[in-house]
């Protein structure tokens, strides 16, 4: 394995045009990821952390600066990257089984070979059983999982996750953190994950990245030296833990607070 | 792939609450009461005008139920009945045949090519605009009085329906869900096959569904206008002749076949949108 990183981001910025006018998502955005890395990308609401998936992914391009991935620029769908948007997507005229299946059919895979694969993943993110529903017919956790194995089940060399448990409850997001931890042990992909949670992010990243309010800049980048594996039930009464939240937090708070009283 | 290790615990799992058990007599119930006010209605409405005919109102306006009963069944005595609506059926579902293919054809065809669409933006809505059995003089003078002339008009009705509808139905397919595919390696004809149709299928139904009735205009205003057969002529004929139960008994003809064809559709619809009907938001 080289040094050479995965995913880099060079000088990176990208504005909008509104009818408001021009808005900067972010800029002056200089981050790597590495190959295996887990880093979590945390700041408030609308400071343009999808905009940096999204420039990832290839599906949209940066305004200024570059953004590479195993050093070639990135300027069409980089299908090196299964993406777990913050809706979801879930086609919903698909069963899961045949929704999580998705992109093994696009590889032409047959039924039985990816049936069976999407059934494996199912199970193990707490899906067995409905196989055979429809999207309309599962609660919001479970479509999310349904979300979660589609993307694992392809086997992407880089995951990209925006807010993924965002619209989950404080437990089944515990439970979801766990089972993350425990495929990613597994794979170990690459994975980018996006939250406006620091505990999240502390919890399950091995570098955390923290963003200013709009503009998005990036304020710090820290290494969380928690032990792996980590325990996300216990891992926040942890002294380091507690340690690099107030420290985090001290980055996030200021800009936290400007929204506030922006809004 | 193995999946020995990774399994997960018992993750709780909400779902909806079970059916509850007593729901469906409650259910039968309600359906009887509103079939027994349904059936009143019909009695009473029937009876009133049974008797209201030659009492309060000329026979000669309003007909009767009994007289238009009696034109009925001597229609079908005869054979006539068959022969009308025969040909008014011909033409409707051959009209909607056509119009919905070449609709979703086209319709397709316009949606995935942005280009396309704009270009021939202004002379859609100048067609779609105009009303549309305004050109039936224009068809009968082109295709005669016979069966094409009226298939040509409900084609054309059918058409733009269908058009319009599956046009707008592939602009609103959800970006991120063709993005999410994109990602995957899907290429241009994947996508359109897994995402676009079945997403615009919806709008495409509604469509469809919406154009039924209007093939049925398209048809028996043909026949009105000119021609020697179907319910469109057996109407204008038998108002020719000041004959008012005819007229009445080719009307109710006309609403059981409309009523009919929309049931026939919307059972389609159920079957081809299944996943839509059990969902719950």
């Amino acid at each position: 394995m080289s040094d050479e990183p995965l995913i880099e981001y060079r000088n990176v910025g990208r504005r909008f045009l509104s009818r408001a006018g021009a808005v900067i998502a972010c800029e002056q955005v200089n981050l790597t990821v590495q190959q295996g890395e887990f880093l979590a990308v945390v700041g408030p609401s609308g400071c343009g952390k999808s905009t940096l998936l999204n420039m990832a992914a290839g599906l949209l391009a940066p305004s200024a600066g570059q953004v590479f991935y195993r050093g070639a620029p990135v300027r069409s769908p980089n299908t090196d990257v299964g993406y777990l948007t913050q809706r979801d997507t879930l086609l919903p005229w698909r069963t899961v089984e045949d929704n999580v299946a998705i992109a093994l059919e696009l590889r032409g895979e047959s039924r039985a070979d990816r049936h069976r694969t999407a059934h494996a993943w199912l199970d193990r993110v707490g899906l067995s059983g409905f196989e055979k529903s429809y999207p309309a017919q599962l609660s919001g956790g479970m479509r999310r999982r349904a979300c979660l194995a589609r993307t694992l089940a392809y086997e992407p060399e880089t995951i990209l996750m925006d807010e993924p448990f965002g619209a989950l409850d404080a437990q089944l997001r515990l439970v979801m953190h766990d089972e993350l931890l425990k495929l990613w042990t597994g794979t170990r992909k690459t994975i980018v994950f996006v939250t406006h949670d620091l505990a999240e992010a502390l919890t399950l990243a091995d570098r955390v990245a923290v963003f200013s309010a709009r503009p998005g800049r990036i304020r710090a980048v820290e290494t969380v030296a928690l032990p792996r594996p980590r325990d996300v039930f216990r891992i926040r009464f942890d002294p380091h833990f507690g340690e690099l939240h107030d420290r985090l937090w001290s980055y996030l708070e200021a800009s936290v607070r400007g929204d506030v009283r922006v809004n | 792939m193995s999946d020995a290790d990774a399994t997960p615990g018992a993750v709780p799992l909400e779902l909806r609450e079970p059916e509850l058990g007593d729901e469906r007599p409650v259910a039968r119930n309600e359906w009887l009461t509103v079939w027994a006010w349904r059936l009143g209605i019909i009695i009473v409405g029937l009876g009133f005008w049974e008797y209201a005919s030659g009492r309060l109102i000329k026979p000669f306006w309003i007909s009767s139920p009994s007289v238009i009963w009696r034109q009925l069944g001597e229609w079908i005595a005869t054979g006539e009945l068959w022969l009308h609506v025969e040909v008014t059926l011909t033409e409707t579902v051959m009209g909607f045949a056509f119009g919905a293919v070449s609709g979703v054809a086209v319709g397709l065809a316009l949606g995935l090519n942005r280009r396309l669409a704009a270009v021939l933006d202004p002379f859609i809505v100048a067609f779609y605009s105009l009303p549309k059995i305004a050109l039936a003089p224009l068809f009968i003078l082109w295709f005669g009085v016979g069966l094409t002339s009226k298939v040509v008009l409900a084609t054309f009705v059918v058409f733009f329906l269908v058009f319009y509808n599956t046009y707008a139905g592939t602009l609103a397919v959800e970006a991120e869900l063709v993005d999410v595919l994109r990602l995957m390696g899907a290429r241009r004809s994947q996508i359109v096959r897994k995402v676009i149709l079945p997403s615009a299928l919806i709008w495409i139904f509604t469509g469809m569904k919406s154009s039924v009735p209007y093939a049925l205009i398209g048809a028996v205003v043909g026949e009105m206008m000119a021609s020697n057969k179907g319910l469109g002529y057996l109407i204008e004929a038998a108002a020719g002749q000041y004959d008012t139960g005819g007229v009445f008994a080719a009307l109710f003809v006309l609403m059981i076949i409309a009523t009919g064809l929309h049931e026939l559709l919307k059972q389609s619809e159920r079957f081809l949108l299944r996943w839509r009907e059990e969902g719950h938001g």
